[in-house]
């Protein structure tokens, strides 16, 4: 019972980090159609942002400013990059896109060098929110949701409660139409793409924190969350929000559980030891195959529901 | 009426054709003869894989429409499967001449092919480019989880040196590995070029650039997608055991998405839309690859900007770049515009100057100013933590962007009124 709890705790909260990465990319794809291969770069600068303000003006104020200027930077990269690149279409886009992730890595490799960076917790958010029967619950985790929750929020009441809100809905499924009533839709998407990168920088805020700032963070994170927007299926932000819980939960739960094919079979009877064929299949424990999982899942999913949990498209 | 068809076929012989791959192959023979430096033979041997690699990636990219990216799954299992090949032919267990190995890592990227492929060319568009992701970064996992097979951290080493020696080659030196390849390679580069003729390179076009109509035409988009796929993985396969064969070890890095992504990058820069783009970019990436890292940390930067710039100005590639010269040589107007390119050129030169000084000093202060921030940059030796150095820096990104930007905007003047001059010498 202990178990379970903490690790659905973990599983939602990191689920919860997920859900802020994949929100931004789900919210670019479908409003432009681009799929962001940079995404999780953002994330990474975001969270070497928060490190490099975080020493000068602490970690709170960072936790607002990184993500502004991550956003910023976004912007900047949407109306003078990839605008120029739409005209060349979506395979150029996603080039556009891929090879900024790459430049965006190196760039880092080279300020901030190869090994990680020391970004630590704050005092604040440092030690146990709760203790559980006898494991603690850290407050950064805690904090982590916290701040996530606060992010659907803000997201889902700038979507509709907002005018910008309704002229982005607008703009996601009549583009033309919204331009022809006099919105300017290009800076709609500059709004839009700056907009899900600052989302991706606040993750990256919370996510260098709780795990490990360093150049690989972009490249270990950003397949994963390609995952969840194709799981949940591209271009629904509720798709999004579920796959993301999904993934969260199933990658914690299995990194701690040991139980393998072979052991299974114990169980009932079949005794499978090294003379068995394909022995190093059977004795492959679930938390060995923990980071393949997510993979699995997308090919599954692609192969029996292409247009993912709630999508519309199937494209 | 398919005997008199025959008998009325008009086939000339192609002679450029054949000049232009008879050139090719004497090259390739004569290169190692010019330069024997160890240095020289890794590269061009390193070329030689690389083209076959790039080549087959952009049967799916330049000739299909399908963007991969989860190449490096086919070449790196290719490779996995024919250094157990090689380590079991050296125990004497089977019977398997180095110079072979190529086809089996071929068939065995042409059976990935068909396993993965089958999945993967279901769609296309981005939804393909994503399932490859994940294929790609599947395999990669299962790297981890089966060390029998893929080796572990350490990869899986060999020697391709075994058994009596077959006409006095042993595959010892490295300029018999290197004829290897180029043999090689150039059947390679001949087969596909072929393929590309063939009925469905052909269709694999029409399903690129037209996929519904190629559907209503009666062709099944998936299936030659799937086609071309297998094909195209044979042929990593190919290039996939020679990388082996040259370095004698095969590690998990070997389907990595960096090295997937590299193939991206290395045919994306020579030019998807001709056939010998990647070939040009096979090249140039393992210029910047093996060369460039030699001399500084950021070489994947360089690469990663050079690549940017590609896509955001000319996303044909080097080759188009080159063909676009072409048609002013062949209209006698390229004399007209050369001058201005040299303008360009110059002044590119100073912005680039002004980039490597950035990059070097940012590099040398952020990240190796553990025994001071003197460094050595073009034999000038200097202070990176001096005024005077990022002075001179932003001296030349003002300069240089400055009369970058006159040349370029003389340029384009120019190139308009050429292609205009086009126009009214057609009407």
């Amino acid at each position: 019972m202990e178990f379970f709890v903490i690790s659905l705790l973990n599983g939602v909260s990191y689920g919860l980090l997920l859900f802020m990465l994949s929100s931004g990319l789900t919210l670019i794809f479908s409003m432009m159609g681009v799929l962001n291969f940079a995404h999780a770069a953002f994330y990474m600068v975001g969270a070497y942002a928060a490190y490099a303000l975080g020493l000068k003006i602490g970690f709170f104020p960072a936790l607002i400013l990184a993500p502004l200027l991550v956003g910023l930077l976004g912007a900047l990269v949407e109306r003078y990059g990839l605008r120029t690149v739409h005209r060349w279409g979506h395979v150029a886009e996603l080039l556009f896109t891929f090879g900024l992730a790459y430049l965006i890595e190196e760039l880092v490799k080279v300020v901030w060098g190869l090994a990680s960076v020391p970004y630590r917790v704050p005092e604040v958010l440092d030690g146990p929110l709760f203790i559980l029967y006898s494991t603690a619950f850290p407050k950064l985790r805690g904090f982590m949701m916290l701040v996530a929750l606060l992010m659907l929020l803000a997201v889902y009441l700038m979507l509709k409660r907002t005018r910008i809100g309704l002229v982005i809905q607008a703009a996601l499924t009549h583009p033309q139409a919204a331009e022809a009533l006099g919105h300017n839709v290009p800076r709609v998407f500059m709004l839009v793409f700056g907009g899900g990168t600052a989302l991706a920088g606040l993750a990256g805020v919370i996510g260098g924190v709780a795990f490990v700032t360093d150049p690989s963070m972009a490249a270990s994170l950003g397949p994963i969350i390609f995952v969840v927007a194709v799981v949940g299926g591209m271009g629904s932000l509720a798709g999004a929000f579920l796959a993301s819980l999904l993934i969260g939960i199933v990658q914690t739960f299995a990194i701690a559980v040991d139980w393998s094919l072979g052991g299974m079979l114990g169980v009932i009877g079949i005794v499978v030891n090294e003379q068995t064929p394909m022995y190093s299949l059977w004795k492959l424990q679930i938390s060995q195959v923990a980071p393949v999982l997510p993979y699995l899942l997308l090919v599954l999913m692609l192969i029996f529901r292409p247009k993912g949990l709630l999508g519309t498209r199937a494209d | 009426m398919p005997g008199a068809r025959s008998k009325l076929r008009y086939r000339p012989l192609n002679l450029a054709r054949w000049l232009i791959w008879g050139l090719t192959a004497l090259v390739m023979a004569v290169l190692p003869q010019l330069f024997t430096q160890g240095f020289a033979l890794t590269l061009m041997s390193q070329m030689g894989v690389a083209i076959i690699f790039a080549l087959s990636y952009n049967m799916l990219l330049g000739q299909s429409g399908m963007l991969s990216f989860g190449h490096a799954v086919y070449s790196g299992l290719g490779a996995y499967v024919a250094v157990h090949t090689l380590n079991l032919a050296s125990k004497g267990q089977i019977w398997m001449p180095v110079s072979l190995l190529p086809l089996v890592g071929g068939l065995a990227g042409a059976f990935f092919g068909v396993l993965f492929g089958y999945v993967t060319t279901k769609r296309a568009g981005t939804t393909f480019a994503m399932i490859t992701l994940g294929i790609g970064e599947l395999v990669f996992s299962c790297s981890l989880m089966f060390p029998e097979f893929f080796g572990g951290e350490g990869g899986v080493t060999t020697n391709r040196v075994f058994g009596e020696p077959f006409l006095g080659i042993t595959f010892g030196p490295s300029v018999q590995v290197y004829y290897l390849i180029a043999l090689w390679c150039l059947l390679s580069m001949a087969l596909m070029y072929a393929w590309s003729h063939t009925p469905l390179g052909r269709i694999a076009n029409a399903v690129r650039d037209n996929p519904e109509r190629a559907e209503f035409v009666g062709y099944d988009t998936q299936r030659v997608r799937w086609f071309t796929l297998i094909i195209s993985a044979f042929f990593a396969g190919i290039a996939g055991a020679l990388g082996m064969i040259n370095f004698e070890i095969v590690t998990a890095e070997n389907v990595s998405a960096a090295r997937s992504g590299g193939v991206l990058l290395a045919a994306f820069i020579g030019g998807v839309g001709f056939f010998f783009g990647p070939i040009i970019g096979a090249c140039v990436f393992i210029f910047f690859v093996v060369a460039l890292s030699g001399y500084t940390q950021a070489w994947l930067l360089y690469l990663g900007l050079f690549f940017m710039l590609m896509v955001m100005f000319a996303p044909g590639g080097i080759a188009s770049l080159v063909m676009m010269q072409v048609q002013l040589v062949a209209r006698k107007r390229f004399g007209r515009i050369a001058p201005h390119y040299l303008g360009a050129g110059a002044s590119g030169l100073l912005v680039l100057a002004a980039l490597i000084l950035t990059v070097e000093m940012t590099y040398k202060i952020s990240v190796d100013s553990a025994d001071g921030a003197l460094m050595n940059l073009f034999g000038v030796e200097f202070d990176a933590a001096a005024a005077i150095p990022w002075a001179v820096a932003g001296g030349l990104w003002i300069a240089g962007g400055w009369l970058f930007n006159i040349a370029r905007k003389r340029v384009a003047r120019v190139w308009g009124e050429i292609q205009a001059e086009f126009v009214e010498g057609r009407t």
